[in-house]
């Protein structure tokens, strides 16, 4: 009994005692973090909180008396708007074949580069090049150095056997921008699913070897599922980068030819347009729609990693 | 890194935008407090774009200017789109962090009318010694706002003529008229295509952008007897005058035009016919310039004649990088006399003496078209060029009453917007995509949903 009360009195004093040391302990530990914090929210989260704001109004820089709230008029506009949704359909298809091709080429590539060979390091220094590129200086040279019908080297080439002389960018617009994209991210996926195979346990390919398996049968039933969850996260990111590309578009066809992707149309209503709550809106459509996608790839992405980790 | 660093400006690309709104604000006050500071010493801001003839006025005014009035000036110089966008944004939200900014006669007039620019028909009446009797005539109508006052100052400015070579005329036996209809100069394009292993008949702007492929696209409008709008705000890019033009500007640039017509602009045009791959140039008065520059493989081998025409006597633009002086200005007398020097007689022989006759900011001042230095530097083309500016009306560019100013463009603030996206529907009928017809279908509809703002009014 006297043991009990003393011990409860003894946790009554004790509890508001070290309380406060605690907390101010608890604080002191987060305290370095907190200006990157305040950073965090000044730069991202505000900037957002505005926009958000801003798309509940009608307001165009040019008529700065006519500012008034209109409700969800703006959203309305930008979902019943046919471009806009043309554009999305741009984003979704531009998007799906850069990521494809270039994780068939990196798979390629780094399948190759994992060889032993002399000369490996200048080689994947040469091949990881293109991705260190400043991706609007990358469709610079893809627009005049490689498509330009009058003087690129293309055509030149072409030329030079006597070949025929497209206009690469007008007949097939939506290619040529994917092409300069898949030049872009073939190299990260490169680096990605190299990381992978450089992870893959050797014995276990000797043992396969041993029991006769041939080549193919080493690629299809042990590398490629060893690699899959880089395949997966090389999609993921990859996805995530090129549904925002904006340089490629804007510097390769200036939007027209039916390449105009969703970043491209908000710069569009932004700059040309001077709409700030039109602008506002499809940004916070194109906000929603990246969450919604990334949260739904995300979660499939670490289902995966559970599945191998409960079959490890 | 790559990651963090590209992400947070993709995802939230309109977020950051949207916080750049914001931005003027806090900008505001440290304008309004370094400007209170300064104004004791007499220290002006000038936002100006990043053209050559920009830079050459930045390297001669501490020398020249603050050396004479004490006024010191800073400058703040940006890429063209960049400086469009925080002019808009300072000006709009007149917080007066810039005295003097760079504008175009497609923005004056609009500027004008929300009231941030300061009218200057009071300085321009004092300052006798600027002269704006000198001013060409076309000019100072684009830079008078709708309520009569002037609202800014050339600084250079330029018209569109035809740029042909001599040299490949001469061998093939053509003739270039003195003042050419569309039909000659497409007859022209047609004999002249293939003058030269790998020459072009003409090279015209296909370029999507209004103030890219539309330019000349709508001076051609123009002379055909077309219009985007009538008086009464009708859209009228179905009308057969709209459909004629645009369907004689695309078939001659798809039969005898550049090849990569659709992503051809301005650059890509004087590429071309730098490299002897065109015969005949339509576009800027101020391509002569590069034209004729020494190492320039065609100097010499050019001619000029006015813009070609069809039902009206002349249908060449007009464009000018002009001054103007935010409402909100702390200084605006020191304002009027930094414009008053960058756009004097006075400054042009200073440039001419100095860096070269050819880098004068010409095009404004007839005056410019009398001195001798230039007359021998710019011989090939000094008075197409100022026959050209002197003739364009910016007022009544066609052959029916306008609902706003402007030639090559819509002076009204939705032309943008409109002009880029019927110009991307127009660039694809270049690259033949798409056929005239259903291009300007789609584009009529874009033009009936601006002018319905305006209808009535």
């Amino acid at each position: 009994m006297t043991v009990t009360t003393s011990a409860r009195v003894a946790a009554a004093t004790a509890r508001p005692a070290t309380r406060p040391p605690n907390r101010m302990r608890a604080w002191a530990t987060r305290a370095p973090l907190l200006p990157a914090l305040v950073f965090m929210i000044v730069v991202t989260q505000l900037p957002f909180v505005a926009t958000v704001v801003i798309s509940f109004f009608d307001w165009n820089a040019l008529y700065p008396k006519d500012r008034h709230f209109t409700g969800v008029d703006n959203y309305h506009q930008v979902l019943s708007d046919p471009d806009l949704r043309q554009s999305v359909w741009t984003t979704i298809l531009l998007t799906v074949t850069v990521v494809l091709v270039s994780l068939i080429l990196g798979l390629g590539i780094a399948l190759l580069l994992n060889r032993k060979f002399q000369g490996r390091g200048v080689v994947r220094t040469m091949l990881i090049a293109p991705f260190l590129v400043v991706p609007v200086a990358a469709a610079l040279l893809w627009k005049h150095v490689l498509y330009n019908p009058e003087y690129g080297l293309f055509n030149g080439l072409l030329h030079y056997v006597g070949g025929p002389q497209p206009d690469w960018i007008s007949n097939t617009p939506l290619l040529a921008v994917e092409a300069s994209l898949v030049w872009q991210w073939t190299p990260f996926m490169m680096l990605i699913l190299l990381a992978g195979l450089q992870s893959r346990d050797n014995e276990q390919i000797e043992a396969a070897r041993v029991d006769g398996a041939s080549d193919w049968q080493v690629f299809r039933y042990l590398t490629l599922p060893h690699l899959r969850r880089y395949l997966e996260l090389g999609a993921l990111l990859g996805s995530i980068y090129i549904v925002q590309n904006f340089d490629a578009v804007f510097t390769i066809t200036s939007g027209g030819l039916g390449t105009a992707n969703l970043p491209y149309t908000v710069y569009q209503s932004f700059y040309q347009a001077h709409e700030n709550g039109l602008a506002s809106a499809a940004g916070v459509l194109v906000v929603i729609g990246s969450i919604v996608i990334a949260t739904f790839a995300l979660r499939v992405v670490s289902s995966l990693f559970r599945e191998e980790v409960s079959r490890a | 890194m790559r990651t963090q660093s590209r992400r947070t400006p993709r995802v939230l690309f309109a977020a950051a935008a949207a916080g750049t709104l914001i931005t003027p604000l806090l900008a505001g006050c440290s304008g309004a407090g370094g400007a209170g500071g300064g104004s004791s010493s007499h220290s002006i801001n000038v936002l100006m774009v990043n053209n050559p003839q920009m830079v050459e006025l930045q390297k001669l005014t501490a020398a020249n200017f603050t050396k004479k009035t004490g006024i010191k000036v800073n400058f703040t110089v940006l890429p063209e789109n960049d400086v469009r966008d925080k002019i808009s944004q300072d000006f709009a939200n007149q917080a007066g962090q810039y005295d003097v900014a760079t504008l175009s006669n497609y923005e004056i007039p609009i500027y004008a009318k929300n009231g941030w620019l300061h009218p200057i028909d009071s300085y321009v009446k004092k300052d006798t010694a600027f002269d704006q009797q000198d001013i060409l005539k076309p000019m100072t109508q684009a830079l008078t706002a709708a309520d009569g006052k002037l609202y800014g100052e050339p600084f250079y400015g330029e018209s569109s003529f035809l740029m042909y070579r001599k040299d490949v005329f001469q061998k093939k036996g053509l003739t270039m008229p003195a003042k050419p209809t569309w039909q000659q100069v497409a007859d022209l394009a047609a004999k002249a295509d293939g003058a030269e292993p790998g020459m072009k008949g003409i090279c015209l702007r296909g370029l999507p952008g209004w103030g890219e492929m539309l330019a000349p696209l709508t001076t051609v409008v123009n002379t055909f007897g077309g219009t985007w709008f009538t008086k009464d705000w009708k859209a009228q890019l179905d009308a057969p005058e709209f459909k004629q033009a645009t369907q004689f500007y695309v078939d001659l640039v798809r039969k005898h035009g550049e090849s990569g017509a659709a992503q051809s602009g301005f650059a890509e045009c004087l590429n071309d016919t730098t490299q002897g791959k065109t015969a005949m140039w339509y576009d800027a008065t101020s391509g002569a310039g590069s034209l004729e520059a020494s190492g320039s493989p065609v100097k010499g081998k050019m001619g000029y004649v006015p813009a070609p025409v069809d039902k009206t006597q002349s249908s060449g633009w007009l464009y000018t990088w002009a001054w103007g002086i935010q409402k909100a200005s702390k200084n605006p007398d020191d304002a009027w006399k930094f414009i008053s020097w960058a756009s004097s007689k006075g400054y042009e022989k200073l440039v001419g003496g100095k860096a070269g006759w050819a880098n004068v900011p010409a095009g404004k001042r007839s005056s410019t078209y009398d001195i001798p230095e230039y007359r021998k530097e710019a011989a090939a083309f000094a008075d197409v060029t100022r026959d050209a500016i002197a003739n364009a009306k910016p007022n009544d560019p066609g052959v029916q009453p306008r609902p706003a100013p402007g030639i090559q463009f819509v002076g009204i603030p939705e032309f943008t917007d409109l002009g880029t996206k019927v110009s991307q529907e127009i660039s694809s009928a270049v690259a033949g995509r798409e056929s005239v017809d259903s291009a300007l279908k789609k584009s009529q509809k874009l033009a009936e949903d601006v002018a319905k703002k305006y209808e009535g009014s």
